[in-house]
């Protein structure tokens, strides 16, 4: 496979996850490297420094977090989580740790390749380029100017704010959390009121159809995304 | 009556004997004619040999008297501690009952059958303890004076001129009890007893010499040999019987006594004891209750101790009503095949024998073929308490005698000179006939004496005077006297035996009330309350009922509960299947009376019931009443506990159906998918490494993935479902509240649904100025994709959804409504249950209803209740179902200006 092809960490402690993945990965195009645990996690992204690292949360010497914490005190690689179902709390944790996205099992290697797509594609495009363009919605940042199919948009100045958060982590869940503080900041990030009319009055401006969202999607329990189409 | 083999019932009585003898512990009594024999030496010497063989030995309570000799038996045995009960002050050791139970040796070596326990001890006598030792399967040797032994006690008072006190009933040695007989010649015996070698309690030293003289010493010592020869007798028979071995088979002889109140009663029940026992023949007790007993309570009191003395004895004890003693006792002796009937010599007057006959005389005319006994009385033993005089009828009834006589007098008076006076006593007569039955004797004879003097003077010439002129009428006088008295004792003894019968038949009626009450009852609380109810009219007094609660007692629903120490006795009355308490001899002391509840199979409870206090243990008699009530009681709860039984049992298969048909669909719902998934990767296996060769083309490897990757989300689901189920039923849901906009909800189901809703059209109708609604996203999010899942897979294809939301009040109603097959009405709250789904019919053509557990709707109804919701099913005009959702809003609708 090409040498320009993605290096992934792949950890979990299942070998059947494993090899799934190592193959799977492999069949896109990607380098596959392996770890059990926690340690091994650690040691796996000093040695050979990969584009990606897929983290399974529930791993036997220690909690996923803290793997990830640990990660992001010296770099910001991208990090997806993997998760079972219904562990709403633990994800907003990751995700509020530092985790770039996640997913929940059982998944499609198709949407995980999508996902990593989507945080290599934000990690070498850091700097925002000027024009925001997904979808119908066109976002000029430059000229603080927001078009729906062409047809200018008018934001409150909060809700531009709350839309360049969204387009500078297109693709990535934010919760809550994140959202709160970096568009309101830190002495706001309880106040989900704000987030909710906020949310409800971009999206009547932005959707087709506000009961049914294509771009701001509720991810429940856990926060939003703008969903890159 | 010959019998060459054992009758059913005496097998049944082996059988149970040798059933008991299994697990009761063995008795062996070394018996003895004084103190001094050397009961207590042969015992530990015996004691020792079963030790040598092995057996687990515990001296439980032995007395040396500081006889060196017997102290070094005791070197090498187990010695309990004594208990030390504190008493008026003295320390007082006793046996340790509860410490043998738990030690719970092979053997105990307890001494002195005949002792009396330190009061408040759980048993008043220590052959008691013993019994509950043998109860607890442990084998106890024991030493017995045979002065000691009940029925011989008057013998040997008689013989020695000492009573003994403490005794032990018969009843104690029965056919498997060993008696091994402590023998030493009285010569030796006195010998020892010169040496100072043979312990005698305080006694004064005459009394001592008088006790030990040779012929006293060779009599006792003749009783005992002929006691001990007895026994082997019994265990022979027995051992007979129980091999058919044709023998000299005990006639059947029936002895029965009769029980009255006199104190020479006891004396004549423990001599036929001894008849019953040397004859080898069962002995019954009857006391017949006259009206002249049931009137005057002590009496009645004094011919139930003695009854009670006679059941201690090992006699079966009756009690009848009747007004003829004679009568009742051949009767009953008729019934029960008596052979022999045992009464006393009369001790009444001989003037009244003279007139009447007396007792026994007429037992004798009227007896028929059975023998009669009779036991001469001697001295009377103690003096017969002096009787209350009968209570005399109230002064008013004397003066009523008056109106009888003046009525004649006035009937009499204008007709006297017709008629000749002697016919005119027939007036009197009927005036003296209406005071006797209406008024009693003591009326009756005022009225005989007023109507001789009103005859006299009013009707007899010279009238107006007092003078009899002729002698004829001195028998004119006497027969009215003697028909009043007549009459009178006549009907009373009729009004007293209607009265008795009255009590009885009350008795009668209040029991086959209080079966019928019971029979009405349904569960423990309500016969708890009857019963209760019940005692309270019928004897007045407190009741508890326990019932049994695993191993121990609990009071019943509806009845009061104990003190500690009331309950140990209720639990001692429970665990032995014996009365307890108060009037008992066991644990005395207690406030209440208890009677263990035994039904057919076991005991089931305890009735604890206030009874009066008294001295002495009532007897069986007396009990009768509340016996009957624990009866019929026990029987109630049984039949209660048959039907919670039949009930649960009921509850149980249903519950295995439910299960079994549970895990068939889960079993299927799980396999199914399953099924798919391994079937298409074992084909795309199959495929693998054909090349071209290959018979899938591109198309069809992609419908067997396409197949694959929906069933193995199915699979999923239905697992998630599962999962939720579980944590929904073990309440490991957590709600986190929190404000969402019902657009946001429905948007997110839509979202989590866009691969199944594709091209169906969904019409959202939610109104601007919607309240937000406090409510879990996540868990709420899942129950609209419940709810849209079942309402998309129970519709045709490309029919519309609608999902609409209304505020009412604090409320927030969604509606999610189809155009599909609706529901069957008697299935709209059905939908919600687990497992359930609803049967295709005919209206549901072009409809592809999905598989799956039949759990979403289950699991939507449960997150909506812990949510303060409320989810329901409907038809919806024009067809098709309405789903709809009631959550509350939140409080706090402001909308944030930006």
């Amino acid at each position: 496979m090409a040498e320009g092809g993605p290096r992934v960490l792949v950890v979990d402690d299942e070998r059947a996850i494993r090899r799934l993945l190592r193959t799977s990965l492999a069949a896109f195009g990607c380098t596959v490297f392996e770890a059990a645990d926690g340690h091994g996690a650690l040691h796996q992204v000093t040695a050979h420094r990969p584009d990606v690292v897929i983290l399974d949360l529930g791993l036997p010497d220690m909690d996923g977090v803290q793997v990830l914490t640990q990660i992001r005190s010296w770099s910001s690689i991208p990090v997806i989580v993997l998760s079972v179902r219904d562990e709403e709390p633990t994800k907003v944790a990751a995700l509020d740790a530092g985790a770039d996205d996640y997913l929940s099992k059982p998944f499609g290697v198709d949407e995980l390749m999508a996902r990593i797509r989507v945080v290599l594609r934000r990690s070498v495009s850091s700097a925002t380029e000027p024009v925001f363009q997904n979808g119908g919605i066109t976002v000029d940042l430059g000229r603080r100017f927001v078009a729906v199919d062409g047809r200018e948009v008018a934001l409150t100045p909060t809700e531009y704010d709350l839309l360049l958060v969204f387009v500078r982590h297109a693709g990535k869940v934010l919760t809550h959390r994140q959202l709160l503080t970096q568009v309101w900041g830190v002495a706001y990030q309880t106040e989900t009121q704000l987030l909710r009319v906020n949310i409800s009055n971009l999206r009547r401006k932005l959707e087709p159809n506000p009961a049914r969202p294509v771009y701001l999607i509720t991810e429940p329990g856990v926060g939003y995304r703008l969903r890159l189409v | 009556m010959e019998r060459s083999r054992p009758n059913p019932d005496e097998l049944l009585d082996m059988v149970e004997a040798e059933d008991r003898q299994a697990k009761r512990g063995r008795l062996k009594i070394f018996l003895g004619y004084a103190a001094g024999v050397g009961k207590t030496y042969a015992m530990l010497e015996a004691a020792r040999e079963r030790q040598a063989e092995g057996a687990d030995v515990l001296v439980a309570y032995v007395e040396t008297h500081g006889r060196a000799e017997t102290e070094r038996l005791l070197e090498g045995l187990e010695i309990l501690p004594r208990r030390t009960v504190e008493y008026r002050g003295t320390m007082l050791a006793d046996l340790d009952l509860d410490g043998v139970l738990r030690r719970a040796p092979q053997l105990a070596l307890v001494d002195e059958l005949a002792h009396t326990n330190v009061l408040g001890s759980r048993h008043p006598k220590r052959y008691q303890d013993v019994q509950e030792l043998l109860d607890a399967g442990i084998d106890v040797y024991t030493t017995l004076n045979i002065q000691h032994l009940e029925s011989y006690n008057d013998v040997v008072a008689q013989i020695t001129g000492v009573r003994v006190r403490e005794t032990v009933p018969d009843l104690v040695i029965d056919r498997t009890t060993i008696v091994e007989l402590v023998d030493l010649p009285p010569d030796e015996l006195r010998q020892r007893l010169v040496e100072g070698k043979v312990y005698v309690p305080d006694q004064a030293a005459q009394a001592v010499e008088r006790f030990f003289r040779v012929g006293n010493l060779t009599a006792l010592r003749e009783m005992a040999m002929r006691k001990a020869a007895q026994q082997v007798d019994v265990q022979m028979l027995a051992y007979m019987q129980s091999r058919a071995i044709p023998g000299p088979w005990p006639a059947g002889e029936r002895l029965l006594v009769a029980v009255s109140p006199s104190p020479l009663s006891a004396r004549l029940i423990r001599a036929a004891k001894r008849m019953a026992d040397e004859m080898k023949a069962e002995w019954q007790a009857l006391f017949v209750e006259t009206p002249a007993t049931a009137n005057r309570p002590e009496l009645r009191e004094r011919a139930l101790a003695n009854l009670a003395l006679a059941e201690r004895l090992g006699a079966r004890v009756h009690h009848v009503s009747s007004g003829s003693v004679e009568e009742a006792l051949v009767d009953h002796a008729r019934r029960q095949n008596v052979t022999k009937i045992v009464a006393g010599r009369p001790v009444r007057p001989r003037w009244r024998e003279l007139v009447r006959g007396s007792l026994v005389d007429r037992i004798i005319r009227i007896s028929g073929g059975i023998d009669v006994y009779v036991i001469g009385s001697g001295e009377p033993s103690e003096a017969a308490p002096s009787v209350p005089a009968r209570p005399s009828p109230p002064l008013r009834r004397f003066l009523y005698s008056l109106p009888p006589v003046v009525l004649a007098t006035l009937i009499g008076w204008p007709l006297s000179d017709r008629i000749e006076p002697t016919n005119l006593v027939m007036l009197y007569l009927a005036a003296v006939v209406v005071a006797a039955v209406y008024l009693g004797r003591g009326p009756a004879i005022l009225s005989a004496f007023l109507s001789v003097l009103a005859f006299d003077f009013f009707m007899v010439p010279p009238r107006f005077t007092m003078a009899v002129s002729d002698t004829q009428y001195l028998a004119t006088f006497a027969g009215l006297f003697i028909v009043g008295l007549v009459v009178s004792s006549l009907a009373a003894r009729v009004r007293e035996q209607a009265k008795a019968a009255r009590s009885r038949e009350l008795q009668t009626s209040e029991l086959y009330e209080l079966s019928r009450e019971l029979a009405g009852a349904a569960g423990v609380e309500a016969i708890t309350r009857v019963i209760q109810s019940h005692i309270r009219r019928v004897m007045s007094g407190e009741t508890v009922v326990l019932l049994r609660d695993g191993q121990g007692l609990r009071p019943a629903a509806g009845s009061g509960g104990l003190d500690e120490d009331e309950h140990a006795v209720a639990t001692w009355a429970f665990e032995h299947g014996q009365p307890a308490g108060r009037g008992t001899d066991t644990l005395p002391g207690a406030s209440l009376l208890y009677l263990p509840l035994r039904s057919s199979r076991e005991v089931v409870g305890v009735l604890g019931v206030e009874v009066a206090e008294s001295a002495a243990p009532i007897s069986a008699a007396e009990r009768r009443v509340p016996e009957a009530i624990a009866t019929l009681a026990a029987l109630a709860l049984e039949r209660t506990d048959l039907a919670t039984a039949a009930n649960q049992l009921e509850l149980l298969r249903a519950t295995e159906a439910l299960q079994s048909a549970l895990l068939s669909s889960i079993s299927h719902e799980l396999r199914t998918p399953l099924a798919s998934v391994a079937g298409v990767l074992s084909t795309l296996r199959a495929e693998l490494g054909k090349g071209p060769a290959s018979q899938l083309d591109e198309a069809a490897r992609a419908e067997l993935v396409e197949t694959a990757w929906q069933e193995a989300d199915e699979l999923n689901r239905s697992v998630g479902n599962l999962l939720d189920m579980t944590r929904l039923e073990s309440g490991a849901f957590r709600i986190v509240p929190e404000t969402m906009d019902v657009e946001d909800l429905a948007g997110s189901a839509l979202t989590a649904l866009d691969a199944r809703i594709g091209s169906r059209e969904v019409t959202i109708d939610l109104p601007l100025d919607l309240p937000p609604v406090q409510a879990d996203s996540v868990l709420m999010v899942h129950v609209l994709v419940n709810v849209l899942d079942n309402a998309l897979a129970y519709s045709p294809h490309g029919s519309p959804l609608l999902l609409s939301a209304r505020q009412e009040r604090d409320e927030v109603h969604l509606s999610i409504s189809d155009r599909g097959m609706g529901i069957p009405p008697s299935d709209l709250e059905r939908v919600f249950d687990k497992f359930y789904r609803v049967t295709r019919t005919e209206a549901s053509a072009g409809i592809d209803p999905k598989g799956g557990l039949g759990l979403g709707l289950a699991i939507s109804r449960g997150i909506m209740q812990a949510h303060g919701g409320r989810i329901w099913a409907e038809n919806r005009p024009g067809g098709g179902t309405t789903v709809k959702l009631i959550l509350p809003s939140a409080r706090h609708t402001d909308r944030v200006e930006a």
